[in-house]
């Protein structure tokens, strides 16, 4: 990112947001609140407390990653296929001194964003409702979502790039999504798994997320800052190389 | 004037097949040039090619000065490009695709505003600045695309069969604004499958067959070069029955040439047609005599032709036949 040739990408999709952003924000905010409040107070009603705190104090970081995750996924999996497949904008967008270089930059700054805006709806609920023990430690969630939201949009556009449909991405959702939402800590402490179990959800990047999230929403600095951190910045940076090089072979062959 | 594209020894292969196969093309600043073929002759992998979207096997590609793909950025600064397919914004209004195409090449957000009302005028959309994408029509569309190509104000412009799919009206607007093009100086490149598109506005044509260049010149050289000047079509129902006749009287030899196979030209220059060719129900004369063929067929009321001088669609069908390639 030595130049900034990526962010006219960045500002057209920008654009196109804003004319959609009431709906837009409604949509990316009703699912996770939905299972925040829903499991929140339902099954919370049910549960002594998790890791010393209210249920939905303990959900509230899961769900901020997992939401950050949907955001990312969402942008670089339908809206980028879109724009690559169907409207055909990256190609129009080629034809201009700009290189797919740029194109996919801004693709990945611009789903990073989005997913900083799903953060932050996110924050404003665990503000309002108080679900946090330290102002402070809650707007460090902020660059972890920021890490979050690059390493899913960087392996989302890997994604992408070798998709022949929109139906495809059902298998990533099936494989990879859906795996990670369930085992990656978002509704349990990772320590209820079996350790077998466990050790595998250790290596999801959810998890990694969620490990970083969680103890900033409880009053905690969170340990292993570094080890999640890069493995969030590996997975994204291994997952946009992929999609250089995959988007390259299948738009400029 | 240096040449805005010279294309040397260009080879592309997709999979083992020569798809570009030793292509060389040099065009001439400020004029139209046509690049003709049947499908899959290279246009479009040409046309990929020179803008540096893809690199060649051999050869070498030199776009207004700057050695391609190496320098494509720089090369395209002054590039104009209208693809086949609609590229357009669909979310955007006319003069949202506009500021936001710009942006890609760097300008300004003030610089392409004052160049707007020039491309709405240009591409006749102008009180349409506001209008989504949606409710423009396909001519419209196709206009758009144009003006959104020249945001840049380019030198050198690539048109890919630009209208294709258009009603008569439609193209005539396009064809009056690529004139105006060339009228202000720029180079266009222009694919098509509209020889007629071609014989217009093009004073240029190279017609690709297999991934090379197999002939070059004006629309009228090549006319003149390759074919006879007359065409009689000739067709009904008994077209069959005249036509053994025809050849079967030998005193009268009266296409003379019919004997050789279908398609394939006759040397000779005595009888009525010096080539004939047939394609479906449908029997083609070329000849620089028509009146003779004419007066046969007058006396022959089962039949229907239709006499016209040749045009680049005759030379096209004949230098790279009437087979389908696809």
């Amino acid at each position: 990112m030595i130049n900034l040739n990526w962010y006219p990408v960045w500002r057209r999709n920008f654009l196109v947001w804003k004319k959609l952003a009431i709906p837009s924000l409604l949509g990316n905010l009703a699912d996770p609140m939905l299972y925040m409040l829903g499991l929140g107070y339902g099954l919370g009603g049910l549960l002594q407390a998790v890791d010393g705190v209210p249920y939905l104090n303990f959900l509230a970081a899961g769900t901020l990653a997992y939401s950050v995750m949907n955001s990312a996924t969402f942008e670089t999996l339908y809206s980028a296929f879109s724009r690559m497949h169907v409207q055909k904008t990256w190609e129009a967008i080629l034809n201009t001194p700009l290189t797919l270089k740029d194109v996919l930059l801004g693709e990945l700054a611009w789903a990073t964003s989005k997913s900083l805006l799903s953060a932050a709806a996110i924050m404003l609920v665990i503000w309002a409702l108080g679900l946090y023990a330290d102002f402070g430690m809650t707007l460090a969630l902020l660059p972890v979502a920021l890490l979050t939201g690059f390493c899913f949009a960087g392996m989302g556009l890997a994604i992408n790039a070798v998709s022949p449909n929109y139906d495809f991405f059902l298998y990533y959702f099936t494989l990879a999504i859906t795996p990670m939402i369930l085992l990656g800590g978002v509704f349990y402490p990772p320590s209820a798994l079996p350790v077998w179990l466990a050790d595998i959800a250790a290596w999801l990047p959810l998890t990694h997320a969620i490990e970083l999230a969680r103890p900033l929403v409880l009053g905690r600095i969170p340990s292993d800052i570094l080890l999640h951190g890069l493995a969030l910045i590996g997975y994204g940076l291994v997952g946009f190389s992929a999609a250089l090089v995959l988007t390259q072979r299948r738009l400029l062959k | 004037m240096t040449s805005p594209l010279i294309l040397r020894g260009l080879c592309k292969s997709y999979g083992g097949a020569r798809v570009v196969d030793g292509l060389d093309l040099e065009l001439e600043p400020g004029r139209c040039h046509g690049l003709l073929g049947p499908n899959g002759a290279g246009k479009t992998t040409t046309l990929r090619l020179a803008l540096g979207l893809i690199g060649a096997d051999a050869g070498t590609v030199d776009l207004l000065g700057y050695p391609m793909p190496e320098q494509a950025a720089l090369a395209r600064r002054k590039v104009g490009v209208v693809p086949q397919i609609d590229s357009l914004d669909p979310d955007f209004t006319v003069r949202e695709n506009l500021l936001t195409y710009g942006r890609y090449f760097g300008m300004k957000g003030r610089e392409i505003e004052a160049r707007i009302p020039y491309l709405l005028e240009f591409s006749g959309l102008a009180g349409k600045a506001d209008a989504p994408i949606n409710n423009l029509s396909g001519g419209m569309k196709r206009r758009l695309t144009l003006a959104r190509a020249l945001v840049n104000d380019p030198d050198l412009i690539f048109l890919d069969e630009p209208t294709t799919g258009l009603d008569p009206q439609a193209r005539h607007l396009i064809w009056q604004g690529l004139r105006r093009l060339i009228g202000q100086g720029k180079t266009l490149l222009l694919t098509t499958h509209f020889m007629d598109e071609a014989e217009r506005l093009c004073d240029v044509i190279s017609v690709l067959d297999q991934g090379r260049v197999i002939v070059r010149g004006s629309p009228r050289e090549l006319i003149r070069q390759h074919i006879e000047p007359h065409v009689v079509e000739i067709f009904g129902d008994g077209l069959n029955e005249w036509k053994t006749c025809a050849i079967s009287d030998p005193a009268a030899q009266r296409l003379s040439t019919l004997s050789s196979p279908a398609g394939g030209g006759g040397a000779g220059g005595e009888g009525f047609c010096r080539r004939c060719e047939t394609a479906g129900e449908t029997l083609f004369c070329y000849t620089d005599t028509p009146e003779i063929v004419v007066a046969e067929l007058e006396a022959q009321p089962g039949l229907r032709y239709l006499h016209r001088p040749a045009n680049l669609e005759d030379v096209f069908l004949k230098l790279t036949g009437r087979d389908l390639r696809d």
